[in-house]
Formats: C-alpha cells, sequence, structure tokens
C-alpha cells in the first residue's frame, strides 16, 4: 500500500484499539512521530480544537495529549473530573459525546467503563482517541511503546519480549501484545497466577497463532529477552485489599537484580510509569533504563497520531 | 422400521442434534413452557455425530430468525427441521450470522454495555467451537461464558 493511502486511511479514524491498525499503519505512524520529533510541525492544527473527556483522572496521558495539541498549534478544552460533568446528572455517555461533538474537532477519551471509547465513536463522527478505558486498551501508550522499542533496538521485528507484573489488568501489556503480534516477537509473561493475562486475551493471541510463554519467575527467562516490559501493580484494580497485599511487591528489579538475571548487555527495560516497588532508582541510571525517554516520546508519538487523524500531513 | 425415541408430530418444528447438555438452555430459549400445543423434549439419545444428543418438537411453531440465531449459539450443530402434514418439508443446519445483536450478555462486568442503556454487540469470529468478540470491550468469549439477554 502506498503511503498516501496509508495517509488517506488513517484521515478521520479513530484510534479505539490497536487491533484495528495494521502492521503498514504502525509503522507509518511510527516514522511520523521520528519526522516530527526531529523536525516539528509547528502551526498545522491552527484552528483545531481537542476536547480531552476525562473521566478517570490521569495527569501525563492528559497533559501529553494537550502538550501535543499545542504544539502543533491546536487549541484544548475539556475535564478531568467525573464531578463537574453532566454524567453525574445521569446524561448518558452517548447523549454527552454527542453534544462536546459540535465543540470540537477531534475527541480523546478516558473513561472507567471499557469499550466506552468504542461507543462514543459509534456516536460522533469526528475522530475519537481511547485515552484508557477500564482495564481493556490504550492503544495510543503501545504507539509510545513501539516507538520507544524500535529507538532503542533499531526495529521491531523477532524480537524477545518478557512482560511482567499485572497482566491481567495492565492495558497497556495487553495492547502492547497485540501489536507485537504484528512483528513476529517472542512474548514472555511473568506474572503471579492471580494477575495472569486473561485466558481471552491468549486465545486472541492464538487466533494469530503467535507462541508465548507464561511463567512466574523472571529467572525463567531473563538470559534471553532484549525488551523487559514492566508494569505496576495497581492498587486501585484490586477489589479485596487482601489480595492486594498478597501480590503487592512481588517483583523488585534493582541493579544487583539484574546482575544476578544475567540479562544481555543490550537489554532496555521499558515501564509506561508511574512505578511503586517493581523498579529501583538505582536502575534509572544503567543503559537498560529507557523508561523516561519512553514518557518523554508520548508527545511526538500524540502529535503524530493527531495530526494522521485530522488530515493534517501533507 | 425405525422406532422413534420421541414420537413425531404432524406441524411445528424439530430441532434435532443439539448436544445433550445443551437441550434445556435451547427449551428455555424456544420460552416452552409458554407454549400451548404439543412440546416434546427428549436427552441423552444416541447419536452417531454427538454421542449423546437432545432434541426437542414443538407442534404449531415455526421459529424466528432470532430464535435460529440463540440456538446456533448455545448448539452450533442443530438443525432445524420444518413438518407439515407429518412430512418434511425443509431442513437446514443453524448458523451463526456475522454479528449479532441484542441477544447475549457480555460477560465483562465492566463492559460499557452493561452499563449505558445500549443493545449489546457482538463479533463472530469463529462459528465451531463458538467464539465471539464484543463489539465494546473486544473480550472474547466462548460458549461456556455466554448468558443470553
Amino acid at each position: 500500500m502506498g503511503i498516501q493511502n496509508v495517509m488517506a486511511n488513517l484521515k478521520n479514524r479513530d484510534i479505539v484499539s490497536i487491533l484495528d491498525f495494521t502492521k503498514t499503519e504502525i509503522s507509518y505512524i511510527l516514522d511520523l512521530s521520528k519526522k516530527i520529533e526531529a523536525k516539528g510541525h509547528p502551526d498545522i492544527l491552527r484552528g483545531k480544537v481537542l476536547a480531552n473527556l476525562f473521566f478517570e483522572p490521569s495527569t501525563r496521558t492528559r497533559l501529553s495529549f494537550e502538550a501535543a495539541m499545542k504544539r502543533l498549534g491546536g487549541e484544548v478544552i475539556g475535564f478531568d473530573e467525573l464531578g463537574t460533568t453532566s454524567t453525574v446528572k445521569g446524561e448518558s455517555l452517548r447523549d454527552s459525546v454527542k453534544i462536546i461533538e459540535g465543540y470540537c474537532d477531534v475527541i480523546v477519551l478516558r473513561h472507567f467503563l471499557e469499550g466506552a471509547s468504542r461507543l462514543t465513536a459509534d456516536s460522533v463522527d469526528i475522530p475519537v482517541i481511547n485515552a484508557g478505558d477500564g482495564a481493556s486498551q490504550h492503544p495510543t501508550q503501545t504507539f509510545v511503546d513501539l516507538y520507544t522499542i524500535r529507538n532503542a533496538k533499531g526495529s521491531l521485528e523477532n524480537l524477545s519480549v518478557g512482560f511482567l507484573g499485572d497482566l491481567k489488568y495492565g492495558r497497556t501489556a495487553h495492547s502492547l501484545a497485540y501489536a507485537l503480534a504484528h512483528f513476529n516477537a517472542e512474548m514472555h509473561f511473568i506474572s503471579p497466577p492471580s494477575l495472569r493475562m486473561p485466558k481471552d486475551y491468549l486465545e486472541e493471541l492464538d487466533l494469530r497463532n503467535i507462541s508465548y510463554h507464561e511463567t512466574e519467575s523472571i529467572f525463567e527467562v531473563s538470559e534471553g529477552l532484549d525488551i523487559l516490559y514492566c508494569t505496576r501493580i495497581q492498587k486501585e484494580r484490586f477489589a479485596d485489599p487482601v489480595e492486594y497485599e498478597k501480590v503487592r511487591g512481588i517483583y523488585k528489579l534493582s541493579r544487583s537484580v539484574l546482575d544476578k538475571l544475567k540479562v544481555k548487555d543490550d537489554l532496555k527495560i521499558l515501564h509506561p510509569l508511574p512505578r511503586v516497588e517493581e523498579m529501583d532508582e538505582s536502575l534509572d541510571a544503567t543503559d537498560y533504563a529507557v523508561y523516561f525517554q519512553q514518557a518523554h516520546s508520548g508527545v511526538p508519538v500524540r502529535e503524530a497520531l493527531l495530526a494522521a487523524v485530522l488530515g493534517a500531513i501533507q | 422400521m425405525k422406532k422413534l425415541e420421541v414420537s413425531a408430530i404432524e406441524e411445528g418444528t424439530v430441532i434435532d442434534q443439539i448436544a445433550s447438555k445443551s437441550t434445556f438452555k435451547v427449551a428455555n430459549i424456544l420460552n416452552i413452557q409458554r407454549i400451548d400445543q404439543v412440546v416434546l423434549v427428549g436427552v441423552n439419545l444416541s447419536s452417531k455425530k454427538l454421542g449423546k444428543k437432545g432434541i426437542i418438537k414443538i407442534g404449531g411453531k415455526i421459529l424466528t430468525q432470532e430464535e435460529v440465531n440463540k440456538i446456533a449459539l448455545i448448539a452450533p450443530d442443530a438443525t432445524v427441521n420444518i413438518i407439515e402434514g407429518s412430512e418434511l418439508v425443509r431442513k437446514f443446519k443453524v448458523a451463526l450470522p456475522d454479528s449479532i445483536e441484542g441477544i447475549v450478555k457480555c460477560f465483562n462486568p465492566n463492559c460499557v454495555s452493561n452499563h449505558q442503556k445500549i443493545q449489546s454487540r457482538f463479533h463472530v469470529i469463529n462459528k465451531n467451537p463458538i467464539k465471539i468478540r464484543c463489539h465494546y470491550c473486544e473480550r472474547l468469549m466462548g460458549t461456556d461464558d455466554i448468558e443470553l439477554v
């Protein structure tokens, strides 16, 4: 498919699920992110308005969308607190977004209900970007993760990738596993039994003939990994605090632990942040750590996604 | 002459080749307790294909498309036989459409379809064994996860 066709296909597209994107489209977005990071494109979104609808708290995703829109010359409106919305008066999500559609050119939505972004996308004509829905998907973070991995390793093909931590509720891990399925990755899911990747996500990989391996012990797989994707065990997703206490702090990566793990010299460690106990600050100064670059990549990648769906790239 | 394990009906529908364990679920879909004509239900009947099968015969009833879709979700091997004047006039296998709306509840309690006033919607990924994906939360469901609305 020619680049003009890829651009045309991305114009007015919703970014709801990474499953909606082809390998070619993913690669195009990553290339565009690289160009934007290198040269910038001030003013290409002048006159456009982004509505940040955050029904669930988030700081960095919201701010990175805001920064991305402003760097491209656009304006941002929105809210980040459920209490200030008509939802508390009983308004349906569909009604809320149909009204807000009239105020803006693109909607960025974070919601506590899974599938809220798809419902929004079905309800409005302007592009909708999923900024995280429940424990389901977080596709823009996935583009950021892929961009970071590609920058660190030079390619996304044929990598051995370990996913560590909360794979049950960790939506960034779900989305990244789906995306890496395009690139022939060897995937290792490392988690306590209670936080394993849900079986239906594994079935989704089975449907794509992707092989994966599940284990509780990072020692079992650490020597062969090219990428280690760490996630936080998310206290807020546990209904029962006793269950949280059973698994909190189960994995604690530090420089001394990495030495014992005999990892490859060029292993790169990613983490969508914030971190709690799973990753010690002693790792920050090592060549393994790319999580701050990952965090900073949030802006150029989201600039690329906004530019693509608003059809601003010539 | 083959001896019928469940008596024949003169007019109506025979649903055959139901996996035995699913027979009463199919009976529930068809709401048989509210039918005022002859209804015959057989379970654990011998079947070359399924080992043990169920069969439901309903006098005077022609199934709706929605009922056929629902049966296909619970019993993908089932066949539907239309009987008129004690003769078989039409026979077909149940088949799921590519997408199904409003007849299955998403098993994910945090799915938006369980919280907003919208119809559930699923894309059929595989027809036998059944795999359906929620249009909204994208979770995959199999036969054991399916709960009808």
